[in-house]
Parts: structure tokens; sequence; C-alpha cells
């Protein structure tokens, strides 16, 4: 790759441009496969409550339901929207050219063709039986070479940058654009392809769920949060520094979290483990402390109105409040009680759901309409951040208490194991209910960028091929 | 300010360090891990499972039953028991010794517990002076834990136990009960294939789905002869009645259901290692602590 650092200079809104057919791709995949899942997901709490519906049919089992939906969201829907917004972060930040787009935005359609060959094959009975990794192998190999080539080619734009110097948005994408495949191959290597022996497995498979949440989907993320944030506030961003330890300490300690704490592995690899997870709190706080400043003060007070930047400032406190109760559980008892219970499954979905499919929500906003300029209707988007706020917080409070009951049951024998199921399905119940309204918001986000899809269409008939035109929409109207 | 190259040596030596602490590390430590000869029994432990339980691993991983059940026992610190084995000869002084270690320990006799102590310090002090007095003692490294006494094993579970294990599926929530040794706490064929044509014929209102895509509905006319390999009925006569008209529905597992079941039998770690002391032998199957069982097995 002999790229010049001196490659000619593009506008600003020709390198936007420049990336508007793999966007199309990956956020139109996205939508798809956040509706997919939110509906496979949905299905599956409901087999939960009433265990005997659909019980002839094998495709529509609760432990092939759960895990269809856990992968369409990580892989169809968050993997999909953080490729998109790094493409668009390194053109508009470097601005420059994605040279050949139309092949990353292949490479975006394998991806997605990808995820459809591993949801159907989990259905059908084909999961491989790891956490997050269930997709089968037939599905996994085309997973890893598109996304190597996504990376390297989003990586290669990025080398040809024509403004030289690096915003914080780009560390975080850099640097998991290099961790994705290195985590999913290793992972897919060791237990998919060439399995390794015994507990070995679970050590690579919580290594590789932990990074992938922390690696890979936590900086992208902030990718997007450090930039849209700050931009939408029209502040500077608080403190360079800051931003650039907080980058640092999650790289460092990132990777070492994840072992449960009563793991059946030797002991050190648990406290090695469990204190890298401690320390996971300081690049939480390093962000929040960085955009409570950048937001504080200033000629003018930013409200919020339910658009791009609400998302993004919901994401930031979810991602601290994740970190911090992470911390929390990590360095005290609670660790072994929340072990297999619910309150797991809460922070998880605090981090996914709260944190960064808000701040990939709000980032797909502000992309949309600047590569296409067509607009999102925003009374959807205004109703998509209520109900994905309100459910998310019902959702994920209603499992963490349910969780923290279950575990304090669970650890005492007295209490028979049926009474335990019963007080926590209580809890579940509610978080169903909030389930719910996120499932409704997601549908109206797809509608939202289908609508999209559809104005940008019309408007390229109408102006003879130019499609969707150029000139990027003026934005920061609404907040 | 251009940090490129700096950056992009940062990422990828944090993640060298995590990839080699978390992966090559334990890889060397425990990769290599091989069976172990039992002292007791001189057999070698794990062994592999047999085929027809392979076969019923692989229904479980396609079925995800562990997006629901985990299999691994956790345990609190142990706890020991001075055992008195022997009396000896000076059957006097030794009860003596026993009630100074022990006010409550009542009349000793052979086999029984003296004393119970967190301490294995104090516990093998104890175990001298018993001895040292004729008798035969011995301390006894007792697992507690409500795993344990929940009867989900004998003894917290270990890396040696998953050898075999491929997938390892050691679950991540217990929406239901722990499975590590299932094999052990319901040894019944019968019973688990009821449980899992549909749980609530078992456990009154149980919250595992009902898995009827594992087992053939053959109906028949009453007077005929039952299907070949057909549930028998007895086990559930009072949650599934027989209907009251001409024919009847036969339930018969599919070899997959057989095979499960046969997976679900072989799970049963209790023997007892160096790093996982476990009272010898195992105790008997707990009793059905998990639910009000309408039938037990
Ligand atoms: C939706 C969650 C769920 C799934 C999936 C699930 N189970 Fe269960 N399972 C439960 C619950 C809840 C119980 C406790 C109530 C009962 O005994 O039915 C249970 C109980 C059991 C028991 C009895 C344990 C005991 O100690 O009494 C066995 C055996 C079992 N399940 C096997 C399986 C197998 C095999 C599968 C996969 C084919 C499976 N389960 C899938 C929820 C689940």
């Amino acid at each position: 790759m002999s790229a010049s650092p001196t490659s000619p200079q593009n506008s600003p809104a020709e390198a936007e441009a420049s990336c508007r057919l793999p966007l199309l791709v990956f956020f139109g995949g996205a939508a798809f496969w956040l509706v997919a899942a939110s509906l496979l997901g949905h299905l599956a709490s409901i087999k939960l409550h009433s265990p005997s519906f659909l019980s002839h049919c094998e495709h529509l089992t609760y432990g092939r339901l759960y895990p269809a939906a856990m992968n369409a969201l990580l892989y169809g829907f968050a993997s999909s929207a953080a490729f998109g917004v790094a493409l668009w972060l390194v053109a508009r930040l470097g601005r420059v050219a994605v040279p050949q787009p139309w092949l990353v935005a292949f490479a975006g359609k394998l991806w997605n063709l990808g995820v459809l060959a591993g949801v159907a094959g989990i259905i059908a009975g084909d999961s491989t039986g790891f956490e997050w990794l269930e997709m089968p192998r037939y599905a996994a190999v085309p997973l890893f070479f598109s996304s190597l080539f996504i990376a390297l080619w989003t990586l290669l734009a990025f080398h040809r940058r024509a403004e030289r110097g690096l915003a914080v948005s780009q560390w975080y994408l850099v640097a998991a654009l290099l961790w994705f495949p290195w985590i999913y191959s290793t992972a897919t290597m060791l237990l998919v392809c060439h399995p390794v022996r015994g507990v070995m497995q679970a050590i690579v498979g919580w290594w590789f769920t932990n990074n992938l949440q922390t690696l890979w989907l936590t900086p992208m993320a902030l990718a997007a949060i450090f930039h849209f944030l700050p931009t939408l506030a029209e502040r500077p961003l608080h403190s360079r520094y800051l931003a650039l330890f907080g980058f640092w300490m999650l790289a460092l300690f990132g990777g070492w979290a994840g072992i449960p704490a009563s793991a059946p592995v030797p002991a050190w690899i648990v406290s090695v483990s469990n204190a890298a997870a401690v320390m996971l709190f300081i690049p939480a706080l390093a962000v929040g402390l960085n955009i409570v400043n950048t937001l504080r003060g200033g000629p003018k007070i930013v409200g919020c109105a339910g658009g791009p930047f609400c998302f993004l400032r919901f994401a930031v406190m979810s991602y601290v409040v994740a970190a911090v109760a992470g911390a929390v559980v990590a360095a005290s008892a609670p660790g072994a009680v929340a072990q297999f219970t619910w309150l797991k499954t809460a922070l998880t979905h605090l981090n996914l759901y709260g944190f960064v499919a808000m701040a990939l929500f709000g980032a797909i906003y502000e992309i949309l309409p600047r590569v296409t300029g067509a607009d999102f209707c925003r009374k959807f988007m205004r109703a998509h951040f209520w109900l994905a706020i309100i459910g998310t917080v019902i959702h994920v409070g209603a499992l963490a208490i349910g969780g923290l009951k279950q575990g304090a049951l669970l650890g005492d024998a007295a209490v028979p194991f049926h009474n335990v199921i019963k007080t926590s399905l209580h809890f579940f119940r509610v978080a169903t209910i909030g389930e719910l309204l996120i499932l409704v918001g997601n549908l109206l986000f797809a509608l939202n960028v289908v609508g999209l899809f559809v104005k940008c269409a019309r408007k390229c008939c109408g102006a003879q091929m130019s499609c969707c035109a150029a000139e990027p929409a003026t934005t920061g109207g609404a907040k | 300010m251009n940090f490129g190259p700096l950056i992009f040596l940062g990422v990828f030596f944090t993640m060298a360090c995590s990839w080699f602490g978390m992966i090559v590390v334990p890889q060397l430590q425990i990769g290599g891990q091989q069976p172990v000869k039992l002292e007791a029994t001189g057999q070698m432990y794990p062994l592999p499972r047999a085929g027809l339980a392979q076969q019923g691993a692989a229904v479980y991983r396609a079925n995800g039953c562990a997006a629901c059940h985990s299999q691994q026992v956790r345990q609190g610190p142990p706890v020991f028991d001075v055992k008195l084995n022997d009396l000896g000869t000076n059957a006097a002084q030794v009860a003596d010794i026993a009630r100074k270690i022990n006010h409550a320990a009542g009349a000793p006799l052979p086999g029984k517990n003296i004393w119970r102590t967190p301490v294995k310090k104090d516990a093998d002090a104890a175990a001298k002076r018993l001895t040292d007095a004729g008798a035969k003692a011995a301390v006894v490294i007792v697992p507690t834990g409500a795993d344990i006494e929940r009867g989900w094993g004998a003894r917290v579970s270990v890396a040696q136990d998953y050898l075999y294990d491929q997938p390892l599926m050691l679950g991540s929530r217990r929406i239901g009960p722990d499975l590590a040794n299932i094999g052990a706490r319901k040894p019944g064929a019968d019973w688990q294939l009821w449980h899992l044509y549909n749980p609530r014929l078992i456990t009154d209102g149980s919250f595992m789905p009902a898995y009827r895509f594992l087992f053939n509905e053959v109906p028949r006319r009453k007077d005929a002869p039952p299907a070949l390999g057909a549930l028998d009925k007895t086990l559930v006569a009072k949650t599934f009645p027989e209907p009251a008209g001409e024919t009847v529905t036969d339930i018969v597992p599919t070899a997959e259901a057989v095979a499960l079941v046969a997976y679900l039998a072989s799970l049963n770690p209790d023997a007892p290692l160096f790093e996982a002391p476990a009272p010898v032998p195992p105790p008997p199957a707990a009793p059905a602590t998990n639910t009000p069982a309408a039938v037990k097995p």
C-alpha cells in the first residue's frame, strides 16, 4: 500500500459523500437486524413466561431464540452500525474520500449475509454452544474475512487522510478496528476451528465476550460520543489529556476483565481479571468527567429535545453507571452472589442497549441526513428516544433488582429452587415490559431509516441520477 | 499533533499483553491437562463420554439448554470434621478426650463425627489427641456452600472435571437448577424423558420449556399393543391421565431424546481430587430439594 500522505485534499462534503453507498449498506443492515433481534428476543421472553407456547417447534425453542437474538444484536446491528460510523468518521475527520467505496459496500453485504447465515444456523440447531460465538463455522468464516476487509480498508482510508492531526475519536476507532479482527479470529480459531480443551474453552470464551464489549463496541461508541457531543454542543472538548488518559486506561485494563469470580480455573486468572474489571471504572469516569465539563457552562446550556444529542448524552450516563456498577460487583461479595443471576444480564444489557446502541443511534441520526441529504422524521426520533430510555431503565432496573434477589435466594439452600425462580420471574415480567418499549422504539428507528431511504430514492429519481444530492444537510437544527 | 504510529504501537502492545496473559499463559498452564489416576479406585479421571452421551451433548448444545442451566458447582470455605473410626483399647479415655474436644459430642461411637471446625489446624490437633489415646481418628474435609447443600454436587467443580467437554457449556445463568451432577441426582431415564416431553407433567408450574419435538406422538387404539419404545405412563398417571375415548397416544422418544438423556446421566463429577476433596464415598443422591416435586424419581 503506497498511500501517499499528500493525497489530494477532498472537500468535507466530497469526503462524506464517498461513503454514502457503504453507509446505506451498514445502516440499512443495522436497522434490519435491530428489528430482527428485538423480535427474536421478545419471542424468547414470551417463551419464558409461557413455556408450553410453540413447544412442538424445535426452531423456536428458548435455547435457540435467545442466542439468535443476541447474535443478531451484537453482529447484525451493533457491529454493522459501528463499521459505518467508523468509516464516516474516518472520511469526515481525515477529509479523505474512501477509495473504491463499492468494495466496502460489498464487504458490508457479505457481513450481513454472514450474520444471516449465522442466525439461521443457530435457529436450525447448528449453534457452536459458545456464548456470543454461537454462529457456526460457515458463518464465522465469511464474517471474519469481511470484517478484516472492512477494518483494513477503513484503516487504509485513515492512512491517506488529508487532515493529519488526530482527534480523540480517531484513537478509539483505529484501536477498535485493529482489536476486533484480532479477538474475533483468536476466539473463532481456538473455539470453533481448532478447539482447545476443557476449561481453556471457557477462558477463551470469557475473554472474547468481554473484549467484544470492552474493546470493540465500547471504543466505537466512544468514538461517536467524542465526535458528536462536542460538535453538537458547539463546545471544544474539555481536556485532551483526560481523554488520552481514559483511552489508555481502557486499552490497558479492558482486555483482562471478564472471568467470573468463582470460575473453575487457576485462581490467579480470576484475581487478575477481577482487578481489571474494577479498574475499568477509571476510563469511564474519565470519559464522564470530560463530557460533563465539555457540556457545562459556555454560552448556552444545551437542552434536550429527543434529538441525536440526547441519545449520545444518555449513552455517556449509561456507560458510567454500567462501568461503576461492574466495578462494584467485581470488587465485592456481590461478585459471587451475582454470578449466574439476572444481575449480570442487567449489566450487559445496560451496556448494550443503554450505552452502545444509544451512541450508535445518535450517530446514525446525525450521519445519514448528512450523506443522503434527506431528513429523518423528528417525531419518530423523539418517540424513539423516550421509548428507549424509559424502556432501558425499566428493563435494566427490574433485571438488576431481580438478579440481586435471585442471588440472595440462591445462596440460601433452605429456599427451594422453585421459589427462587418464581421470585425472580416477577421481576422478569417487569423487565419484559421495558423490553417491549425498547422494541417499539427500535421499530420506529427502522421505519425512520426506511423512510429516509425512500425519500432519498425519490429525490434521486427527481434529480435525474444525481442520487441523493451530495450537499450535506445542515445540522445542528434539533438537538 | 500526529500520534498515529504511537497509537498504533500502543494499541497493538496492549492487546498483545492481554492476549498473552489471558490466552497463551493459561493455555501453557492448563491446556495440556491430562486425566489423573484416582487414589481410591485406581481409575483414570475423567473418562471420555460414551458415544451415545457424546451425541446427547450435541443435542444439548443445539437446543441451547445452557441458556438456562449452568454446569458448575461452587463452594464456600470447607469445614473439617474430626471423625472417630475406632475407639481402640482405652475407650474410657477416648470418651473423656472426645468430651473435652466437644462437650456436645455425646457418647463416642465408631464412625461418629466428634467435632466440626473451620480451622484445619485445630481439627488436626484434635485428631492427634484422639490417636494418642489409642483411638483411630481422621480429619474429613467437608465442602460447604449453598450449591452443595442443595445437592447440586458433592464438591466444587474444578478444571479437571471438564477435560472431555467439547464444547464446554458451563452456562452463565441459572434460570433452571445447576446440572453439573444431574446424572447422580435424577438417575431415572423415564423421569428425564417425561420431564423433557413436558416438565409440567413432573414438576408443578415448572418454567422449563417443553421439548415435545424430541418425541413422536403415536396414536393407537386402546386395545392395540403400545408402540415400540413408548414411555411408561405410570410415572405421570396423575398429571397425564389417559383420555376416555377409543384412542390413546403413545409418547415415543426420538433417538435425539434418548441420546440427550444418556448425556444427562453422564453428568456426575464426584471423584475426590487433590484440589477438590470430597467426602468419600460421595453422599447418596440428595433429596429433591429443587421443587415440591409431584413425582419423585
Ligand atoms: C427457559 C429455561 C430452560 C431451558 C432452555 C431448559 N431448562 Fe431445564 N429447567 C428449567 C427450570 C426452570 C427447571 C426447574 C423446574 C423443573 O424441574 O422443571 C429445569 C429443570 C431441569 C431438570 C431437572 C433438574 C432438577 O434438579 O430437578 C433437568 C434435568 C433439565 N432441566 C434439563 C434440561 C435440558 C436437557 C434442557 C435442554 C434440552 C433444558 N433443561 C432446557 C429451565 C430451563
